[in-house]
């Protein structure tokens, strides 16, 4: 048995370019040659009219090599970019021109393209350019999206562009069922992915060749492939695209094609010459997508243990200005918000609204911590009204470990069933309460006090659907010299692809981990993918890699069997050795096997000598290359799985509230994660982390602020507030702490489920708990700042927000009774923000 | 995010650097200095404004010098953030300096960016603007007409103004010695930590030979930022013996800070109140210490 | 009061500046617009893409170089400015061998070894800067070493392990062959899932 690498810390194959500054990102393509550079010029109004756009002044810019207008544009290219993912529910959907044709419907889209020897004298004609705009009221927020006295679109007079309405159970008999009920409305605000790298677009075109080469930091190569070469009418095969090194994604690269993708490539073209275009930070704030932006009204019903017989929400989706990826935001919140829990009945009705903003796509976790913060703080009120240990009113609505496969009732995002395949809720909370020591807190809250802080603790649990399909593929590719190429259709951004995928390579086949080199996200490559996104990488290309590898490795061993003369089953592979099992002496090199499977007459090379000595016994009846068969050494397949699989995860914090200024601290973080088998812990504990980052910087940090007018205020990292390492709890100061489940998954070849946004999705949940429970007045939107919580101590102060008392576990029964009482008889008066 | 175009002009000489200043100027050019460019540089390449003109003086020599005497502390032009904040001398002449240094930024930015060129920025959210008012310094500015001294209580005019004259460059600012016994401190609450601050304030104790017959005084002053459009101090003696909220209330009622997207004008109030407290707890717990020692 | 002052001469503007600098211990010079960020001359001009741009406004931290071996935004600086100093990029913190081959440097190593990097876009940023705070303070404690990166922003690792590696590439500029750091999960437990 040879060593192996599935489950290991394997450290990266990535790392060694990137920490010597030899990595090629979008923006480093070209650098030291001369490549003309793109700046667009993008709407300063959030809803207009363009009258005219005089370039004359522009033109004058030395320098200046091209100006593009929407009047440029003829064929496909000159029709809105595509739906990409149409859904019945969406009845009005909308996307951009590549380039504004007679209207804007948001600030930062793109009007004009200007091309010039460098991006500054692009910049300086950009700004020359006049446009005549005839200003319209801008539709700036959900509220003004419903009231619909504005219109971010002349045609769509609501504002709505699709409403779903989704039921399981009887939800009349939960509610007559119910003992209690509340009601109440929370809220949650605009994000974005941002990551430090933004988009950039590099195209070059062959003239001789008639082919197009393009790079772009998309999560989707290959569908960018498909677009441009449909936009521009080009045939698919005379088009590459590869991802470089990208540097993030989150989800803003998995929406496209962008306007630039389409317009870059075809001003190469035109211009005969590479053009790049490197978005810079201001545009990547105004002109990619955001994410989060919903409302909710909530009402549910629950028996005097805590068990929901019925839930009922309401929410409005803030879909922006165009609907590009339909309504997969909205339908992942309305499926995901289940979370680990099984209500007796649920309804769910959501509108996906336009406004003037821009658009909206998936953001890491893609609605799911909107649907967990909606459930979770669901849970704390039932536990509040109860009287009742918030752990106590969750662990009272799981599903069971013996109840897996769980069918939810729903259909999920990728149109099937909404099943669960395996988990073990009650096992991964006691897990977590051990961790935090959830049932003693008292003597942290006593010393917090003798600090002049308020101490608050707060959980939330999530369930999450990763590996979405329909598909993904692999290629294994044995050369001569016993390395291994792989390559695979999705994109990485820094999620350590290449290495978990030789890792997983490495094991099925029997070789070395050094032997393996891993190619993602380029077309020239691997034709077929679908991208990254929804924690699909290890679950889907991980798969097809293993089974393309198990391919691979079969016919190494019939070849050797051949060689060896013996049979297939009696071999083995190890180190990059096929071996006779049992009498290792009897052996051939994998690259040797590689040569024989190739009947060629050449020996280029040492190992193609070798290869003269196992020339077996020629049979003069049979082709050189059987029928069926193919020369080399390779293996291919695909993975399809007949439905998402799901991961779990619990988190809670420990946060302290200072009660004069109402500063937030978080002083501790635990989470307990389960994404069934782990190819790689270290890479997984990793993506965990940057979640929980990312998840804090939306629960306390990060907002879009958008004025009356459709204007965003803080489109700079100066405004836009990132967390900075002061602002993440670190586990090297003792205040992070991960736990790992592991409850592998049934439905594919590996048992794993994915694990790349799983950090960020309960995150606001449970900081709005966790400071609910330190200053005893509800948080019912997100993010809160200190200046927000001031003001919510301020109502709290003026009686207009009720007071939120702190239950320990299992309660007097008589305490427990009389906050029970008190509901019912309140009926549906719980608090509203 | 390009700067747009502008002349670059490189003097070696204060001498060179205020004729070239006004030579511009008496063409009726808009030009700037460029010190350490922390915050010009980013407002050329958002292309918040366009001047056709950079003086550099980063190449102007005897504009680094840090000079220490018993008066106080004086600040040369091109002193960076960082070597005024290492400078222990300096420091224990008037800590002040390293107590609001430590806050103004990252440390990378005050590898760069200078003391000078902060107060000559006049942004009321700069801690250094704070210090010179509340240490009444001074800033020494020079043109072709000659030097000329500005008190701090008149160098500031408004947000991001001050009052150098186009053709001006300042050449060294003077933060006065703490007076002795003094204890001083800063404190600020930012949005993450090296932000410009929501509010901000600066404090000097100076336990008293009493002022008037009777019990013994201490002098308290403070000086805060980002809570009113020039850098404000004042003089809270009778607010501190008449006890903290007397003191929050006093504060609440002077400042006049402004809504922006970090925080409203009624909490910026609220917690400088707070602050301005914190500050002269923390000062005269210094002021403890160094009895005690 | 108002004294004198020598008078001097007006210098005259210009558009595009020879600059002189040494990158990396190799002497550059090069004709560029006044304009030009240093970011963008080393990047473009001389091709060390290693340098990364993600804010041009002073705030990510990722375009952070050694100017004169303090770590500085080379967004924030016009190459003519900084014409006769010393630069060293991500490119140049390797330590060249006899056998003419690049040893990574510490903080490199360590990087590798903490998975302190996911898409490397802030990692010549934090390695510079971490480069220069530990030669001014080799033995930092778990807060210094959080301070040490606290003007850099990372959107990828939550920065724990960016941390870690501070600590640990001051333990490997004491003794190379230290042992490498578990990764992974503190607590992990096998549940049966029924499935
Ligand atoms: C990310 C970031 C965060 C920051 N956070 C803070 C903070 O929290 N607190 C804070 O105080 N500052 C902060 N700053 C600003 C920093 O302190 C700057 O260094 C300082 O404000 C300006 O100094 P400078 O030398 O860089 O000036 P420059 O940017 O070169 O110039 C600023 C202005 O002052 C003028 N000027 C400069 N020097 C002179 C002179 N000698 N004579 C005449 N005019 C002159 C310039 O013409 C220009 O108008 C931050 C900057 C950044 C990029
Ligand atoms: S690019 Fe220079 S600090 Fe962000
Ligand atoms: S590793 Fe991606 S930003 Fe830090």
């Amino acid at each position: 048995m040879g060593q192996r690498y599935f489950g290991e810390p394997i450290r990266r194959t990535e790392d060694i370019r990137l920490t010597t500054g030899q990595g090629h990102y979008l923006d480093d393509i070209g650098a030291g040659q001369p490549v003309l550079e793109a700046a667009f010029l993008r709407s300063p109004h959030a809803n207009a009219r363009i009258r005219s756009i005089d370039i004359a002044d522009a033109l004058d810019v030395e320098g200046v090599r091209a100006i593009y207008l929407y009047e440029d544009l003829a064929g496909p290219v000159a029709e809105p970019l595509p739906v990409l993912i149409p859904h019945p529910a969406l009845t009005a959907p909308r996307t951009p021109y590549a380039l504004a044709k007679d209207r804007v419907h948001h600030v930062g889209q793109a009007v004009a393209m200007v091309v010039a020897e460098n991006r500054y004298l692009a910049e300086d004609a950009a700004e020359r350019i006049v446009v005549d705009y005839e200003v319209l009221p801008a539709v700036a927020s959900l509220d003004m999206a419903r009231a619909a006295e504005r219109h971010a679109h002349d045609d769509v007079p609501d504002n709505i562009s699709a409403h779903l309405l989704q039921t399981v159970g009887d939800l009349d008999a939960g509610f007559a069922k119910a003992t209690h009920t509340l009601e109440f409305d929370l809220h949650v605000e605009r994000s974005a992915s941002t990551p430090l790298e933004g988009k950039g677009v590099y195209a070059k075109w062959d003239a001789d060749d008639s082919s197009l080469r393009v790079y772009s930091s998309t999560q989707a190569s290959t569908s960018v492939r498909a677009a441009i070469a449909a936009k521009l009418e080009i045939p698919l095969l005379k088009v590459e695209v590869i991802a470089p090194d990208v540097g993030g994604g989150f989800g803003v690269k998995i929406a496209h094609p962008w306007p630039e993708e389409i317009m870059v490539p075809f001003a190469a073209i035109r211009l005969g010459q590479p053009v790049k275009w490197a978005e810079d930070r201001r545009e990547h704030f105004i002109s990619a997508s955001h994410e989060r932006g919903q409302d909710h009204h909530v009402r549910v019903g629950f028996d005097d243990n805590g068990v929901v017989t019925a839930l009922d929400v309401l929410f409005y989706h803030d879909n922006g200005a165009f609907t590009p990826y339909g309504i997969i935001n909205p339908i992942i919140t309305s499926t995901q918000l289940l979370g680990p829990y099984k209500p007796g009945a649920y309804r769910v009705d959501f509108y996906s609204m336009y406004t003037n903003t821009v658009q909206v796509t998936p953001y890491r976790g893609a609605g799911r911590p909107q649907g967990v913060f909606v459930m979770e703080r669901t849970m704390d009120k039932i536990a509040q009204a109860l009287g009742r240990d918030r752990a106590e009113v969750r662990a009272a609505n799981f599903i069971q470990p013996d109840e897996f496969p769980y069918d939810q009732g729903l259909i999920f995002q990728d149109g099937r069933p909404l099943i669960y395949d395996s988990g073990n809720y009650p096992h991964q909370l006691t897990m977590l309460k051990d961790m935090i020591g959830w049932d003693s807190m008292g003597e942290r809250r006593a010393d917090a006090a003798s600090r002049g802080k308020l101490l608050g603790v707060g959980m939330a649990c999530y369930v999450e659907g990763t590996g979405v399909g329909p598909y993904e593929g692999a290629h294994v590719h044995i050369q001569t010299d016993g390395t291994v190429d792989v390559a695979t259709g999705l994109t990485s951004q820094g999620q350590g692809h290449q290495t978990m995928l030789a890792q997983i390579t490495a094991d099925e086949l029997g070789v070395p981990f050094e032997k393996i080199r891993v190619v993602t996200g380029d077309t020239r490559r691997f034709g077929y993918a679908v991208g990254t996104f929804a924690s699909r990488t290890a679950v889907m290309s991980g798969s097809a890699v293993a089974l393309a590898a198990r391919a691979a490795k079969a016919k190494a061993l019939r070849v050797a069997a051949n060689a060896l003369e013996c049979n297939e089953n009696d071999l083995e592979i190890v180190d990059g050795v096929v071996q006779m099992k049992g009498a290792p002496d009897t052996k051939i090199d994998l690259g040797t096997v590689a040569v024989l499977s190739n009947p060629l007459r050449y020996a280029f090379d040492k190992a193609a000598q070798a290869a003269t000595q196992f020339q077996g016994v020629d049979d003069f009846d049979k082709p050189p290359v059987a029928e069926d068969d193919e020369p080399g050494l390779e293996g291919k397949d695909y993975y399809s799985p007949p439905r998402s699989t799901f991961a779990s995860g619990m988190h809670a914090a420990v946060v302290e509230i200072d009660p004069e200024t109402f500063d937030i601290h978080i002083d501790k973080y635990y989470v307990v994660h389960d994404c069934g088998r782990l190819v790689n812990p270290m890479i997984v504990a990793g993506q965990v982390h940057g979640g929980v980052a990312q998840g804090i910087g939306g629960a306390l940090y990060e907002k879009m602020e958008y004025d009356e007018d459709g204007q965003l205020q803080n489109a700079s990292f100066m405004d836009f507030l990132m967390p900075y390492v002061t602002e993440i709890p670190q586990k090297e100061l003792g205040q992070l702490e991960l736990g790992h489940q592991e409850t592998p998954s049934p439905l594919n070849p590996i048992g794993v489920k994915g694990a790349g946004e799983a950090g960020v999705i309960p995150v606001s949940a449970l900081i709005a708990s966790a400071i609910e429970d330190a200053v005893g007045f509800p948080v019912d939107s997100m993010p809160i700042s200190p200046n927000d919580l001031y003001r919510l101590h301020e109502r709290f102060a003026a009686g207009e927000l009720p007071h939120v008392e702190r239950y320990a576990a299992s309660p007097s029964a008589a305490t427990r009774a009389r906050r029970g009482a008190a509901t019912r008889t309140k009926k549906s008066a719980d608090t509203s923000s | 995010m390009k700067p747009a175009p502008f002349r670059m002009y490189a003097p070696h000489t204060v001498a060179q650097a205020v004729a070239t200043l006004a030579a511009l100027e008496a063409e009726g050019q808009h030009a700037k200095v460029l010190a350490g460019g922390q915050s010009l540089v980013p407002v050329l390449a958002m292309r918040l404004a366009e001047p056709g003109h950079l003086v550099d003086i980063n190449g102007v020599a005897g504009l680094d010098a840090i000079d220490v005497s018993s008066a106080g502390v004086r600040v040369g032009a091109l002193v960076r953030h960082a070597e005024l904040l290492r400078h222990a001398e300096a420091n224990r002449v008037q800590p002040l300096l390293s107590q609001a240094l430590n806050l103004v930024a990252h440390a990378t930015i005050r590898n760069r960016g200078t003391t000078v060129g902060s107060l000559a920025h006049a942004d009321p959210s700069g801690e250094m603007t704070a210090v010179l008012v509340l240490t009444g310094g001074s800033v020494t500015a020079v043109s072709v007409r000659g030097e000329r001294e500005i008190p701090a209580a008149e160098f500031f005019v408004g947000p991001l103004e001050s009052s150098l004259a186009a053709d001006e460059l300042a050449l060294s600012a003077f933060f006065p010695a703490a007076p002795a016994g003094a204890g001083t401190a800063f404190v600020e609450m930012a949005r993450r930590h090296g932000d410009y601050a929501l509010s901000g304030v600066g404090a000097v104790v100076i336990p008293g030979p009493s002022r008037d017959e009777g019990a013994p005084t201490i002098s308290v002053s403070c000086g805060f930022l980002s809570v009113s459009e020039t850098p404000l101090v004042l003089d809270l003696s009778d607010a501190w013996a008449a006890g903290e909220d007397s003191v929050m209330a006093v504060v609440r009622a002077a400042i006049d800070p402004q809504d922006d997207i970090h925080a409203s004008a009624d909490y910026r109030r609220h917690i400088t109140g707070i602050l301005a407290v914190r500050a002269i707890r923390e000062a005269l717990a210094r002021v403890r210490e160094e009895q005690a020692a | 009061m108002t004294t004198s002052v020598t008078p001097g001469t007006a210098v005259p503007g210009e558009t595009r500046r020879v600059v002189e600098l040494t990158v990396n211990g190799v002497h550059r010079s090069a004709e560029v617009d006044v304009r030009r960020t240093l970011a963008d001359f080393l990047r473009h001009d001389l091709a060390l893409t290693g340098t990364h741009v993600g804010c041009e406004h002073g705030v990510c931290g990722a375009c952070t170089v050694l100017l004169d071996g303090l770590p500085v935004r080379s967004c924030l600086l016009f190459a003519a400015t900084v014409s006769g100093h010393s630069i060293t990029t991500i490119e140049g913190l390797g330590q060249l061998q006899p056998d003419g081959t690049t040893k990574v440097s510490p903080v490199q190593q360590a990087f590798r070894d903490c998975h302190a990097l996911q898409c490397g876009f802030c990692t010549p940023g934090m390695l510079t800067t971490i480069t220069a705070g530990l030669a001014e303070n080799p033995h930092p404690t778990a807060q210094q070493a959080v301070d040490m990166i606290s003007g850099n922003l990372c959107r990828c690792t939550g920065y724990q392990n960016i941390v870690e590696a501070v600590l640990r590439a001051a333990e490997l500029m004491e003794n190379p062959d230290a042992p490498l750091p578990d990764e992974g999960f503190t607590a992990d437990e096998h549940a049966k899932g029924d499935a």
